[in-house]
């Protein structure tokens, strides 16, 4: 199963961090210290998987992709593929990308709340349970609208149509 | 342009309502805080904000959800946000679904699944469970997932069962995977219903149908055999998805839902384990994404990955094995490292199957091993772990070892350092050899292996070879003694190590006359004062200094005592640590001891001498004569005893009985009982006792026994007199146990009685060997393939590989023999996979046909686990002039000595058992030639190269 899914800013601050065995807050932190020491030494052009066993347990590893500003990062155990975890990174944040129009490190630290929604429609008990990106932003669309329109009646509309409506 | 775009950015999020403006500064000033506690103050002060923003009683509803964001973001930055949960707990009750959804969000990220507001929560989650919206619905699941624990599970089961049958295949999807969760965090609760899992199998999305195979996956890795029933429908799902028979929507990087596949072959990996008939359903599919498969996409690779797994794991069938390794050797040509990495991954698994599949990806290998990319070279080690054999350990060792020295990382480094001991332990060619080693690993990762090594290394140097060979042994300990005085020079070293260092120095050190006395003990000295917090250093210092003491005063020398010694002895003499006190005065009283009787209380090089302990003392039955005829109370035995005594006071009796656990009492004390003095044993006698009131289990320690049994006659009666006196008995059982030799010969029992046994079996089964003998004469002939190949491969790892082999060999025989028939065996000239005869994985020391593993080779397995096989296998020759004994080993030396006769194809069977007879007893001095050629540094195959030519050229 995925034990967690990070991004982690290059200079080390976390930007989101989900785990699916809950972690209690100082050991999140540990672990994204130990993730990005271990991250930031890596050369470039290596391979994209480290070995995690001191953090997560016998077996565990992590993927990750570097991209601009932040590292993306899957832990999993043995019971997922390496290179599907990978790709998974590539749906993520292929996802991200259609959804904030080229992404950037600002856009996941307001929206964290968004990324989660989407990481829901993902993954779920630490499972994947959907790969397709157009499907994943179609299912976070509806919930969207929805929230909006019942937002309508009882909120502020102003403020929330203009979030949603970008 | 990057930070117009970002500042853009800004203008946006802060235009997003005025709510954000505050999130942004916060998240701004973060961002510009020079040092951490800059960054800790400004949360600190953001929290505080929160926490009075959120005692207000009224605050709008909007504002809370963003409010609960930012303690959700502060949290994540590892500050304690405790105090805003119950407010996240109560947003999630809210009817409208914004609100809802960020409180189920915010809850599953501060809540435990144990934590105590779970329960407030529940109620909300059933109610959710059954709305009409299935986007609540959703969120309802997607929090039953992370916060739903054992207890609660069944008040929320019977509804996230019913959504199993509901409409929207995204609800039914997300009810499959909350089932799931279930079973993993109490399989009880949900065993009744793995039928439903079976049914979701057949649902007609195929998404759905996609997240079954989670659940399914975890209770087939559980029990494999009562699913053994899916294996057709799964591989025709399989076949279906492959042959692109699902929507293209499931289509990801065209390839047909890869996750669907790569899950489905996990699953028949798991079911096909072993299992004939399953596997044989599954050949047929497998080939054909095999032939499919596009290897040029990301996705394409991990399916093809998956395929070298199932084929691995998989009842083994040539031509999917050869699909397989063909796919292998394209991810080990690849440029990517990751493809790479997952090469060496699948090699690893195929080797399992037949080890010869890594000989053709040497070359790819080494690269890996001299890759910068760290991971890779970890997984490289890990396969060479797998596939390390007696010929190739020496190079293997000595790369884990300096990959060893250069990692910081504790935990991968006691992994490697364990694997290092594991493998010399399993495979050393020679002591010398596993000395070195084990050096090696104490010097640079003392402080993370495991005490047993050291316990098991000081048991090698002790025990030597096992044999009568006691030329080798002094040399094996001199030359310990050498390196080990060689490194105390350096200035930083594990304690386990030192402990070693000096229990060999206080054992050896004087022992080849090349080091002083006085000069060992300086060292000692030296080691003490440099550890001087380090109580179990000192102690074994202390213990060593003692030893040399004793074995010169044995001798009839006289030893000046130094002045840092005496220093360091007066130091202990005064230590908090009774265990270092007691060793202290033991010193003192062993000095004043004549010199007959300090050899009998320590005997030079008797560590591993069973002691004999005589529990019934019959030497003293006329002194106790005696003392009755005297008039003293006969000796009751215990048993007797608290007999007697229970039926009288049973109170009284738990004077006696000493319960080991102190546990409390809770009866009233019974009175003082009236009682006899003690009539015959005089007080003069009470005082001659030193120390001693301590127990008479028996003590392997030559010390205690022998000094008992001079000057302790009655020991048994009189302690037991006191413990009745006194009530209380002093325990100094854990006292002496720390004692540095007993530690170590305790385990030493239990061994050489299993060598006796071993002996025993050896003589039994004469016949047996001579007939294998034999037939192995008969199988060297086959060997000169894998031989060379072997030779080639162990180049491979390392220039001197190749002889290094042929000298390692003589020291181990039967293990060599064994070793060759046994590759030889799977692969008959003629025909080259012919796998599948080898049951599954033995992965260490290859496929032994069964021919060889008659009972003269099992027990030595056993012993080389303890001793490093050399060891072993030189007991297996010790048993001396029985016929069979002898040829095993024989067998071998000739094989080394002039490997030639063995390999050339032209000695048939008779020549080569009558270079046997011939060179039968010359066994020893066999040995001894390859030792000291050994020494030289020259290779005694190096003598007859033109044979050798033939065979490579």
């Amino acid at each position: 199963m995925i034990r967690a899914v990070m991004v982690i800013s290059t200079q080390g601050k976390p930007r989101l961090l989900k785990f699916y065995e809950f972690q209690p807050p100082e050991k999140q932190q540990e672990i994204v210290r130990y993730v990005y020491g271990a991250l930031s030494e890596r050369p470039e052009n290596v391979s994209n998987f480290v070995d995690a066993d001191s953090v997560f347990g016998q077996g565990t590893r992590l993927v990750y992709k570097h991209m601009a500003t932040l590292y993306i990062v899957f832990a999993f155990d043995s019971s997922e593929n390496e290179l599907a975890m990978l790709d998974l990174i590539q749906v993520f944040v292929q996802t991200l990308d259609k959804c904030f129009k080229n992404v950037c490190e600002l856009d996941v630290i307001f929206n964290f709340n968004k990324l989660h929604t989407i990481l829901d429609e993902m993954i779920l008990g630490g499972q994947v349970i959907e790969t397709n990106s157009d499907q994943i932003l179609k299912h976070v669309d509806d919930i969207a609208r929805i929230e909006k329109s019942s937002s309508t009646t009882s909120l502020v509309p102003k403020s929330i149509s203009a979030r949603f409506g970008r | 342009m990057e930070q117009l775009k970002s500042l853009g950015r800004e203008l946006a999020m802060g235009s997003q309502g005025g709510s954000s403006k505050e999130f942004l500064d916060l998240v701004k000033s973060i961002g510009e805080a020079r040092s951490k506690s800059e960054e800790d103050r400004i949360i600190l002060r953001e929290l505080e904000t929160l926490r009075r923003r959120l005692s207000d009683p009224d605050i709008p509803r909007r504002k809370m959800k963003e409010y609960l964001l930012r303690l959700a973001y502060a949290e994540m930055l590892g500050h304690d946000a405790s105090f805003g949960y119950i407010h996240a707990v109560k947003m999630a009750h809210d009817d409208n679904i914004m609100l809802k959804r960020t409180g189920y969000l915010t809850v599953a990220l501060f809540l435990d699944d144990g934590h105590d507001l779970i329960i407030l929560i529940v109620n909300t989650i059933q109610k959710d469970l059954r709305s009409d919206n299935y986007l609540v619905v959703c969120a309802a699941l997607v929090a039953v997932c992370k916060l739903i624990n054992e207890e609660t599970i069944p008040a929320v089961l019977p509804q996230v069962v019913e959504l199993l049958n509901h409409p929207k295949e995204a609800v039914r999807k997300k009810a499959v995977m909350a089932l799931h969760r279930f079973h993993q965090k109490s399989p009880s609760s949900v065993s009744h219903l793995v039928s439903n899992f079976r049914k979701r199998l057949c649902d007609n999305d195929p998404g759905v149908m996609g997240a079954t195979l989670c659940p399914l996956f975890d209770l087939i890795s559980d029990d494999a055999s009562s699913y053994k029933d899916l294996v057709v429908s799964l591989v025709s799902i399989l076949k279906q998805v492959a042959e692109k028979r699902l929507p293209t929507a499931y289509d990801y990087h065209h390839m047909p839902a890869p996750f669907i596949q790569i899950k489905l072959l996990k699953i028949l990996a798991l079911l096909g384990s072993g299992d004939k008939q399953a596997s044989n359903h599954m050949y047929a599919v497998l080939t054909e994404i095999f032939r499919k498969c596009e290897s040029s996409s990301n996705i394409g690779n991990a399916i093809l990955y998956e395929c070298v797994c199932c084929v691995s794991s998989i009842y083994p069938n040539p031509k999917v094995l050869d699909a397989a390794i063909e796919a292998t050797s394209k991810f080990l040509k690849s440029e990517s490292h990751n493809l790479k990495y997952m090469g060496i991954d699948a090699l690893g698994r195929l080797i399992r199957i037949n080890p010869d599949i890594a000989e053709e990806h040497q070359l790819a290998v080494i690269d890996c091993l001299e890759d910068p990319d760290d991971t890779l070279k970890r997984k490289t080690f890990e396969l060479l772990y797998k596939m390390t054999k007696s010929t190739n350990v020496e190079v293997i060792v000595d790369r884990m070892i300096d990959y060893m020295i250069n990692i910081t990382d504790n935990h991968y480094k006691t992994e490697i350092a364990s694997r290092c001991v594991e493998l010399a332990e399993q495979f050393a060619p020679s002591n010398q050899w596993f000395i070195q080693i084990m050096n090696k690993v104490f010097e640079h990762a003392g402080d993370l292996v495991n005490p047993r090594v050291a316990h098991n290394l000081m048991r090698l140097i002790a025990e030597g070879f096992g044999e009568d060979d006691e030329g080798a042994d002094t040399q094996l300990r001199s030359s310990a003694v050498a390196s080990y005085l060689r490194i105390l020079g350096e200035p930083k070293l594990p304690s386990l190590f030192l402990q070693v260092i000096c229990w060999v120095l206080g054992e050896y050190g004087t022992a080849d006359g090349r080091h002083s006395a006085s000069y060992i003990v300086g060292k000692l000295c030296d080691v003490a004062e440099a550890h001087s917090s380090d109580d179990t250093v000192k102690a074994y210092a202390v213990s060593a200094i003692m030893k040399i003491f004793a074995f010169e005063l044995a001798a009839g020398r006289k030893v000046e005592m130094l002045p840092e010694c005496q220093t360091l002895i007066d130091e202990v003499l005064a230590s908090h640590s009774t265990d270092l006190q007691q060793r202290a005065y033991e010193f003192q009283a062993l000095l004043a001891l004549s010199p007959q009787a300090i050899e009998n209380v320590m005997p030079p090089d008797a560590s591993c001498e069973d002691i004999e302990i005589e529990t019934s003392l019959p030497f003293l039955s006329n002194y106790i004569n005696q003392a009755i005829e005297n008039g003293a109370r006969p000796y009751i035995s215990e048993s007797e005893r608290l007999g007697t005594v229970n039926t009288i006071t049973p109170a009284s009796a738990s004077h006696y009985q000493q319960d080991p656990a102190h546990s409390l009492r809770f009866e009233a004390y019974e009175l003082p009982k009236p009682r006899a003095p003690p009539p015959s044993i005089q007080p003069s006698s009470t005082s001659s006792l030193p120390t001693i009131s301590s127990d008479l289990v028996p003590v392997s320690e030559a010390t205690y026994t022998t000094r008992e049994e001079q000057h302790n006659p009655k020991v048994q009666t009189l302690a037991d007199q006191i413990s009745a006196e006194i009530g209380v008995r002093l325990k100094l059982e854990g006292v002496q146990k720390k004692w540095g030799q007993q530690t170590y010969s305790s385990p030493s029992a239990p061994s050489t009685s299993s060598s006796s046994t071993q002996k025993a079996t050896n003589g039994m089964v004469t016949s047996d060997t001579i007939r294998q003998s034999s037939l192995d004469s008969r199988k060297q002939q086959i060997p000169e393939v894998s031989a060379e190949k072997q030779r080639l491969a162990a180049s491979l790892f390392g220039k001197k590989a190749a002889e290094r082999k042929t000298q390692g060999s003589t020291r181990r025989p039967a293990k060599e023999s064994q070793h060759a028939v046994a590759t030889s065996a799977p692969e008959p000239p003629e025909e080259k996979v012919v796998v599948p005869a080898v049951p599954p994985p033995d992965l260490l020391d290859l496929n032994e046909p069964s021919e060889t593993a008659t009972p003269t080779i099992d027990p030595f397995k056993q012993l080389e686990g303890l001793l490093g096989p050399a060891a072993g296998s030189d007991v297996a020759s010790a048993p001396s002039p029985s016929v069979g004994a002898v040829k095993t080993p024989d067998l071998m030396s000739m094989f080394t000595d002039t490997p030639s006769i063995v390999d050339s194809k032209s000695s048939d069977k008779g020549v080569v058992s009558s270079t046997i007879a011939k060179k039968g007893p010359n066994v020893k001095e066999a040995l001894q030639k390859d030792a000291t050629a050994r020494q030289v540094g020259v290779t005694p195959s190096g003598n007859n190269p033109n044979l050798f030519k033939d065979l490579l050229g």
